[in-house]
């Protein structure tokens, strides 16, 4: 049976982690090879790098850190952030990625889940979904809308629908982000996790809320993700991995306890 | 040295960045006479069935491939390099390199496991249950997952060929193994420590399953 998947996520700007992160006596480190490796020992199933720098010369940078990041950790790892075109995919795989995460770009232009699937695989296809609870409407039945430009840009676009949509093109895997509890440390969205981990044959990550190893327990089991995001929780050390990691599996979740 | 075999399926890069940290020389190419001078033949690959044994063709190293298992050379099989080496994959119903007796199926699309429907690809991490006794084995905790992306399965004509079985919804053979050959269906070169336990052992195996 598979395990569930815990996956850290890295924020990283101009080449260097937005947040220090305290590892090893609460020194801040702000390389992200550095980080990823940190997460590699502490039995981190993947790693997610989400590069937030607007400036042209972030695809070097960031290419740069893919190929040391696949040279120190030897575990999948996912880049998003403005990629959006099949030969900007191209080079982010070659320098060493496993996936590549579209979000705002796929909102913007579909077709790129459909290229970039027929080019790697869907396997290499990671939506990224940002999504707000709403008033249902006819517009928006679920009740879910899709937001974009890091949630500031509301589409008018129903997230069940978009989801369903994507996995049509071909997304290997949605990592399902709510606005709303992003930030909060108070839990994930576990209705909006359920929903549409129950309405797609691809695996959902969970993202945004987690503060707790509870938090990861309920999305895990009644959200019924695959995978969950975790960020401050970890980066701040109020939790390793490896805690977190114990805490599911004494409590009957299934997760990778070897590595 | 290590040879890779570069059939333009997938990116080969992560075996050759895993044998780098593993000490190892190693060379990825589609030139035959490279791979002739290899002691060793990784026979990688992501992708679809149909495509790759084109490719193969293409090149003529599906010639080449099943020469040096004859050979004796030690070979090691991973995800599409494994399935296409049995005789035929469900896959665009593709007829491949006849290595293996068997075929390659599709996971039933109404699989569960404790009420619960599963997803397909099988993505993530899992068991393996390895025969015991081979080398390319040694050393890896009864308790270590490797990291799986798969819809096809590998099903061994004769279970003597199969040495690691692995639960989603059914048991499927998640490693075969016989003489000079191994070949996974996981990513030993994304699987951690345990991974890197496997490729460290094969490069160092003389291509004998017998301890």
């Amino acid at each position: 049976m598979l395990s569930k998947r815990i996956i850290p996520c890295l924020d990283v700007r101009g080449g260097r982690l937005t947040k220090g992160i305290r590892f090893k006596e609460n020194v801040d480190i702000g390389d992200p090879v550095e980080a990823a490796r940190e997460y590699y020992e502490q039995g981190a199933d993947e790693i997610v790098f989400y590069d937030i720098t607007a400036s042209s010369e972030r695809r070097t940078i960031m290419l740069d850190i893919v190929k040391r990041v696949a040279e120190t950790i030897f575990i999948p790892f996912s880049v998003g952030g403005g990629i959006g075109t099949v030969e900007e995919m191209r080079q982010v795989i070659l320098a060493g990625a496993e996936k590549i995460s579209v979000n705002t770009e796929a909102v913007k232009h579909p077709g790129i889940i459909t290229e970039g699937a027929r080019a790697f695989g869907s396997q290499c296809i990671a939506l990224g979904m940002d999504v707000k609870k709403v008033t249902a409407s006819r517009g928006i039945p679920s009740g879910y809308e899709m937001v974009i430009h890091g949630g500031r840009t509301r589409t008018g676009l129903d997230a069940l629908r978009w989801a369903k949509e994507a996995e049509r093109r071909g997304a290997g895997e949605i990592c399902l982000n709510s606005i709303d509890a992003d930030g909060t440390q108070d839990g994930y969205e576990l209705d909006l996790t359920a929903l549409i981990s129950s309405h797609v044959g691809i695996p959902v990550i969970a993202s945004g809320g987690a503060g707790r190893p509870e938090h990861l327990l309920d999305v895990l089991t009644r959200g019924q993700a695959d995978a969950a995001l975790i960020a401050s929780m970890v980066h701040y050390r109020t939790y390793t991995i490896a805690q977190i990691k114990r805490f599911l599996h004494d409590r009957g979740v299934r997760t990778r306890m070897q590595w | 040295m290590i040879g890779i075999v570069d059939y333009r399926a997938g990116n080969l890069t992560s075996v050759a960045r895993a044998l780098d940290k593993l000490d190892q020389t190693c060379v990825i190419t589609d030139d035959f006479r490279l791979l002739d001078n290899a002691s060793h033949i990784i026979f990688p690959g992501v992708g679809a069935a149909g495509q790759a044994m084109a490719n193969l063709r293409e090149s003529g190293l599906n010639g080449h491939l099943k020469r040096w298992v004859q050979e004796g050379k030690p070979v090691l099989g991973i995800c599409l390099g494994t399935q296409v080496i049995f005789e035929r994959s469900e896959e665009d119903d593709t007829p491949c390199l006849g290595i293996v007796p068997g075929e390659v199926k599709r996971f039933p699309a109404d699989l569960r496991e404790g009420g619960q429907r599963l997803k397909i690809p099988h993505m993530g991490w899992n068991g393996v249950s390895f025969r015991e006794h081979h080398p390319v084995f040694a050393g890896i905790p009864a308790d270590a997952e490797f990291y799986f992306v798969h819809s096809y399965y590998p099903a061994p004509a004769d279970a003597a060929w199969a040495a690691g079985w692995t639960d989603y919804g059914i048991r499927f053979c998640s490693a075969v193994a016989r003489g000079n050959l191994v070949a996974v269906q996981f990513h030993p070169e994304k699987s951690g420590r345990p991974g890197l336990t496997l490729l460290a052992n094969f490069c160092r195996w003389g291509g004998c399953d017998a301890q």
